[in-house]
């Protein structure tokens, strides 16, 4: 059967879940999603022999009619018919404010009233349009976990006020944010193993991200987290290498970086007010942008990296770990690799099982020279990441490490520092 | 009929493959998969992460008790599995010699049958 590609639904059924509880309310936003899910199965059996000229405009109008039918079928809402049945307007002309409504959409699953993870889980099954099993794979947590936050978010937001509208309020936009950074990551760390991009996840967080810096374009986060997920997009070309193998970013080929998404990326931060106090976004926005500006690893501004870093952890006041290992590695570029081992172990000492930790340590110990110490730091990152294009990179390191010179320790101490 | 192919490794052997053959055992799994699935013979399959991230649960004085590293310390260990339903054992083995792991010296394949299985809702 040919039904359209992937994106295309993806795209299709937040338009059209939006259309819906637009005009039935968000109380009603579990009817609309099932009538939604009713009308992409009739999309499914219909298009792959008579295709719609206006696909969004079949869609609409399909859920609409399985909303009604929903309505009308269920004997309990009997006394409701009428009203319902009149909700179903006639169609607008199909394209008007399709970008108000993904907003919308994405304002109202971020609703302050949602706790975070509820907001996120919605988020990404509503807006994004994943599958509670992708949801549960990125989150590493079981499906029906996701599926009761889903529906709890549901209720919730069905008994709150009025609709919110976007607005510059930060803290509303937090969690937005928020969201959007973990569709662009998941779409480019493919939680399961391949690095290989989700390319519709990441098209429609630079999507949403563009929709959201045009309502709000006064703020500096907004921007910053928009030229970091295009930031992002732009290294994709070079980041996987044939066969799906993970390219790390010292090692990537940047004449194959895409230069206008980098360059749209690069003039946002110019345009932001220089002084503005900078949040995580913008922080993470710049650094992004710095290895955009270089001509290769060696090259890049390792200082202003480092210290920008400093920053992040600074505003984030030190709650995330990874951003200190980030740091430690942009000041191994300036200062040597002597005072980032030492740092490492300081850090390790506060986190020990902080995920890339050893196999930071490993690519310090290698450009030390201190092969025998990389090579036992390598199979200690390999037996603790449960991601496999993570262990496959690291398996070649380690392999090249071999090949370089000293033979690895014949009995390799495969449990390490993990016990 | 159902059997698991356990698929066995050696750390040791992993970290010595070529970029080639790294390549090449990822495309064999991706061609076995869809081929036992299109004859119907796939039910599962899981790869599992490294025996140092095991935690064994067993009695000590009558009371199950927590300790971190595997069952077994030893050089190989089971690195995944298939669930297979198929026609008889001499089936399961051609299989299992279709699995890419079956050309690389130092990995292996083991066969055994499943003498009970409850698969959920899957």
């Amino acid at each position: 059967m040919t039904t359209p590609a992937e994106g295309l639904w993806r795209q299709l059924a937040p338009q059209t879940l939006a259309r819906l509880v637009r005009t039935y309310g968000r109380e009603r936003f579990d009817l609309c999603e099932d009538a939604v899910q009713e009308a992409l199965l009739d999309a499914h059996r219909q298009w792959a022999t008579d295709p719609p000229d206006d696909p969004r405009a079949w869609l609409v109008a399909t859920a609409r009619r399985r909303y009604v039918d929903r309505v009308r079928s269920d004997v309990r809402r009997r006394d409701r018919e009428e009203r319902e049945a009149r909700l179903a307007a006639p169609l607008g002309d199909g394209t008007a404010g399709q970008g108000d409504d993904a907003l919308l959409l994405l304002q109202l699953c971020c609703s302050p009233a949602l706790p975070r993870s509820q907001q996120v889980a919605l988020t990404l099954r509503a807006v994004a349009g994943l599958t509670t099993a992708q949801i549960a794979n990125a989150y590493q947590l079981p499906e029906t976990t996701i599926a009761q936050r889903i529906t709890r978010a549901k209720r919730r937001l069905a008994d709150t006020g009025a609709l919110p509208r976007p607005d510059g309020d930060l803290e509303r936009l937090a969690p937005v944010l928020d969201v959007l950074y973990v569709m662009s990551a998941e779409a480019h760390h493919t939680t399961s193993g391949a690095p290989a991009r989700d390319a519709d996840l990441a098209a429609e967080a630079i999507h949403l991200a563009r929709l959201l810096h045009d309502a709000v374009p006064d703020s500096t986060e907004v921007a910053g987290l928009l030229a970091l997920v295009l930031l992002t997009e732009a290294r994709h070309p070079a980041r996987v290498g044939p066969g799906g193998r993970l390219v790390p970013l010292d090692e990537q080929d940047r004449s194959r970086w895409d230069r206008a998404l980098a360059d749209e990326g690069l003039a946002l931060l110019d345009a932001v007010t220089p002084g503005a106090a900078p949040g995580p976004y913008l922080l993470q926005a710049c650094i992004a942008g710095l290895h955009a500006s270089a001509p290769d690893a060696g090259s890049t501004d390792w200082t202003e990296i480092s210290l920008l870093y400093a920053l992040l952890e600074h505003v984030t006041e030190g709650r995330n770990p990874t951003i200190t290992l980030n740091r430690i590695v942009a000041e191994a570029m300036v200062h040597g690799t002597g005072p980032a081992l030492a740092a490492l172990d300081r850090l390790e000492a506060a986190h020990p099982r902080l995920p890339r930790l050893d196999a930071v340590r490993a690519h310090l110990l290698e450009r030390s020279g201190r092969t025998g110490d990389a090579a036992a730091a390598y199979r200690r990152a390999v037996a603790a990441t449960v991601n496999v294009a993570e262990q496959r990179h690291l398996r070649e390191r380690l392999r090249r490490l071999g090949q370089a010179g000293a033979r690895p320790d014949p009995t390799p101490d495969v449990r390490g520092g993990e016990a | 009929m159902k059997y698991v192919i356990l698929m066995q490794v050696d750390p040791a052997v992993l970290e010595q493959l070529t970029e080639e053959q790294q390549q090449m055992i990822g495309d064999g799994h991706t061609a076995f998969m869809a081929a036992t699935k299109e004859s119907g013979e796939f039910i599962a399959t899981q790869a599992l992460g490294d025996p140092s991230r095991s935690k064994v649960v067993r009695s000590v004085g009558g009371r199950p008790e927590v300790t971190d590293g595997p069952f077994v310390e030893a050089k190989e260990f089971m690195g995944g599995f298939y669930l297979l339903d198929v026609e008889d054992e001499a089936r399961a083995v051609e299989l299992a010699t279709q699995i890419p792991d079956a050309r690389i010296p130092g990995l292996a394949l083991e066969v055994r049958p499943v003498v009970f299985a409850d698969l959920g809702d899957g």
